[in-house]
């Protein structure tokens, strides 16, 4: 595929000691376009992630992130945080990580961390009450009550994370997430654990933050009603190397990818696959 | 806020249960006892060893805790499982939510009157003090150990270094106190980063046992570093503080004299007692002000889940550093206080032992809560004075306190968290859900 893509994957190899999680992995990732990277358990799609995210240093291999400015960072020299402060990569968990004791307002304040320890001039204008400070943490405060509303919690604004059901700690992880303000949001495996409804609500939320924010989305997904509904290109990966690539259609009539996602019973995978559009 | 119904009647242990807890404990008192109560030896008149038993003794004090245990478990019983909230009616709630909010302004109005109040009292005014410092060593540790979740083991190293800042800058270079107050806090909060940087990398108990080594390694090195710190012997003849260079003094350029009134030593005491108030309610205005910007709330989610914090782009090494010098900036200013306050210092002031009081307030209070830290230090300092008419079972009588304490209030007198920002309404977060990091 050929394009603007803002992330592309070169020749990624990720080992633990003998163990080859990823192996010679390249695909693009497209501007303002959501990419699905879907496999079996344990094919290294989270591994992927960790790699890009900077939580885990690559064996081999490049990733560019290209900016819309078209400035290019090269991902696997940077780590730690730096990923998510200068090249503007924000993901969520597979295993949901808010933070539970403070209420959802504040986990959304804390996502924007960087912004307003500039605006309170690292703490000093901030301790003294600067006008400008004030301005700043209304600012965000608005930006957390946009984005607290966009996603159906505005009432509930003010409890802790922790007592939030399962499908709106999912959901304002999201949020917390988008209030980095990314050029790029990785999505671990966001429908885990939703119910259809929940579901649906969350591919529309994926789909506006695309169009409206303009943000790419690299997601893990293994419900394939959301993967086929909202992605643009499928990256399909097992046992540590790509397998396929292509549109969703493309993808769901590839017998590889059938007979890899699950096993050699075609039959019943046409069926998964089917039950998916 | 309302508990479960069936969480009273779910885990209410039978008869038999408590029984056999009360055995437990009572076997594991006869085996601890039966040396140290049951057999008593002393030296005879010609040295050799004599020995007689007090089986009675003995008994005694296991019937006391096979008791005490019965007594303990069901108390435990009747106010609910660790962890459930009892069902209060409402008017009650509000009554104590009333209350709750009321104690704060009542104690600041107190704590102002002190002085009036015990102006007599000399006693008083000098536990005042001391606790006023305890309270705000408390919540300067506060800081590290209550909002960014690091475990600090060895916070008596910065009011040792404050305290010191102080007494070798005033006496060797005849700084003045006010000068130095913020110099011993900026030379604390150094040390603080210093500490730092070798011990981001670890977590909870590692975390613990090097800054627990940190604070021995500041008492050794002012113990043996003999021409700069006097080694043993300390730091003589440290300078009282001053009102705007006006010493508090019975001569004739002192402040009495100036205001005409006659000189009391107890106006020494009152200034000092302001002093600390204030550097106390400064610690508290800072640590509240600090809450509200990024910088604490980034130490706070730091203690909820460090990855999440890298995740969001959060520096955790600076976030660290920030939180360990500032905690240690008002360790060192309140050491620089007690090294005026005393005259005298000596590294005998700065062993574990304060470290260990200092976490225990804040432990106690509940990690976080400010009210709370200050309400153990008046509990822990004060109290422990208290039971000075108990003699020698004043520490069996306090340990015992704590002990109950820690059954009923396993997160500390005030275990709830009050949001920092909020868009309705301020409620609070219930313990639970709260974090306490883990390093």
């Amino acid at each position: 595929m050929s394009g603007d893509p803002i992330l592309s994957v070169d020749r990624l190899s990720m080992r633990f000691g003998g163990i080859v999680a990823v192996n010679d992995l390249s695909f693009d990732a497209e501007r303002r376009k959501i990419t699905a990277l879907i496999g079996p358990n344990g094919a290294g799609k989270t591994t992927v992630f960790n790699c890009i995210t900077g939580f885990y240093k690559p064996t081999s291999g490049a990733m560019r992130l290209t900016h819309d400015d078209g400035h290019a960072i090269q991902l696997q020299r940077l780590n730690d945080f730096r990923i998510a402060k200068l090249a503007r990569v924000a993901r969520t968990f597979q295993n949901i990580r808010l933070f539970p004791g403070m209420t959802a307002l504040e986990n959304l304040m804390v996502a924007q961390h960087n912004a307003l320890m500039r605006a309170s001039g690292l703490t000093f204008l901030g301790l003294i009450g600067a006008p400008s400070w004030r301005n700043a943490e209304q600012a965000a405060i608005d930006l957390s009550r946009t984005w607290l509303d966009r996603i159906g919690l505005l009432d509930r604004a003010d409890d802790a994370a922790g007592n939030l059901p399962y499908g709106d700690q999912r959901r304002l992880e999201i949020a917390r997430a988008m209030c980095t303000q990314p050029a790029l949001l990785c999505l671990d495996e966001p429908a885990a654990g939703l119910n259809a409804r929940e579901s649906a609500a969350l591919s529309e939320l994926l789909l506006s933050i695309r169009s409206e924010e303009g943000t790419s989305i690299l997601l893990i997904e293994h419900d394939m009603s959301v993967v086929m509904e909202i992605s643009d290109h499928v990256v399909v990966m097992d046992y540590g190397v790509k397998i396929a690539e292509g549109t969703p259609r493309h993808i769901r009539d590839d017998p590889k990818v059938i007979a890899a996602y699950l096993g050699a019973d075609e039959e019943e995978a046409i069926a998964v696959m089917e039950s998916g559009t | 806020m309302s508990a479960p119904p069936a969480a009273q009647t779910s885990r209410a242990p039978g008869a038999a249960f408590i029984l056999k807890k009360a055995l437990i404990s009572a076997f594991v008192a006869l085996v601890l006892f039966s040396l140290m109560i049951g057999v008593r030896t002393e030296a005879g008149p010609q040295g050799q060893l004599i020995y007689w038993t007090r089986f009675g003794d003995l008994a005694a004090m296991v019937a006391a805790v096979f008791g005490g245990s019965i007594i303990v478990e069901l108390l435990r019983q009747w106010w609910g499982p660790v962890g459930t909230v009892r069902i209060v009616p409402p008017s009650v709630q509000t009554t104590l939510a009333v209350a709750r909010r009321g104690i704060a302004p009542v104690l600041l109005v107190f704590t102002f009157l002190v002085p009036v109040l015990f102006y007599d009292e000399r006693y008083i005014l000098d536990l005042a003090i001391l606790v006023l410092t305890y309270v705000m060593l408390g919540w300067g540790l506060n800081v590290v150990v209550g909002l960014a979740g690091l475990l600090d083991l060895g916070y008596v190293a910065f009011y040792a270094v404050g305290a010191y800042s102080y007494a070798l800058l005033a006496t060797n270079f005849g700084l003045s106190f006010w000068i130095c107050l913020p110099l011993a806090g900026i030379l604390a909060a150094f040390w603080g980063v210093l500490l730092g940087f070798p011990v981001l990398r670890l977590r909870g108990d590692y975390l613990a046992i090097v800054t627990l080594a940190f604070g021995e390694i500041i008492r050794l090195v002012l113990i043996n570093w003999q021409t700069l710190t006097g080694g043993p012997n300390g730091v003589t003849g440290i300078p009282r503080p001053t009102l705007f260079g006006i010493p508090l003094t019975p001569a004739d350029d002192g402040l009495a004299a100036l205001l005409g009134i006659e000189f009391s030593p107890t106006h020494r005491i009152v200034f000092l007692f302001y002093i600390i108030l204030a550097l106390a309610l400064l610690t508290n205005w800072v640590t509240i002000r600090l809450r509200r910007l990024p910088l604490g709330r980034a130490w706070e989610a730091l203690r909820e889940d460090e990855v999440a914090c890298r995740a969001l782009g959060i520096n955790t090494t600076t976030t660290k550093l920030t939180a360990f010098a500032t905690g240690a900036m008002f360790g060192g200013i309140a050491g620089a206080f007690f090294a005026t306050r005393q005259g005298f210092i000596s590294p005998e002031s700065f062993t574990f032992h304060e470290s260990a009081l200092v976490l225990a307030i804040v432990v106690l209070g509940g990690m976080g809560s400010q009210l709370g830290v200050a309400l153990a230090a008046l509990a822990m300092i004060g109290g422990f004075e208290l039971f000075r008419g108990l003699d020698q079972y004043r520490m069996l009588v306090f340990g015992m306190a704590m002990v109950l304490l820690m059954i009923w209030r396993p997160r500390g007198l005030i275990g709830h968290r009050a949001p920092t920002v909020f868009l309705k309404s301020n409620q609070a977060i219930s313990s639970d859900l709260v974090k306490e990091g883990h390093g």
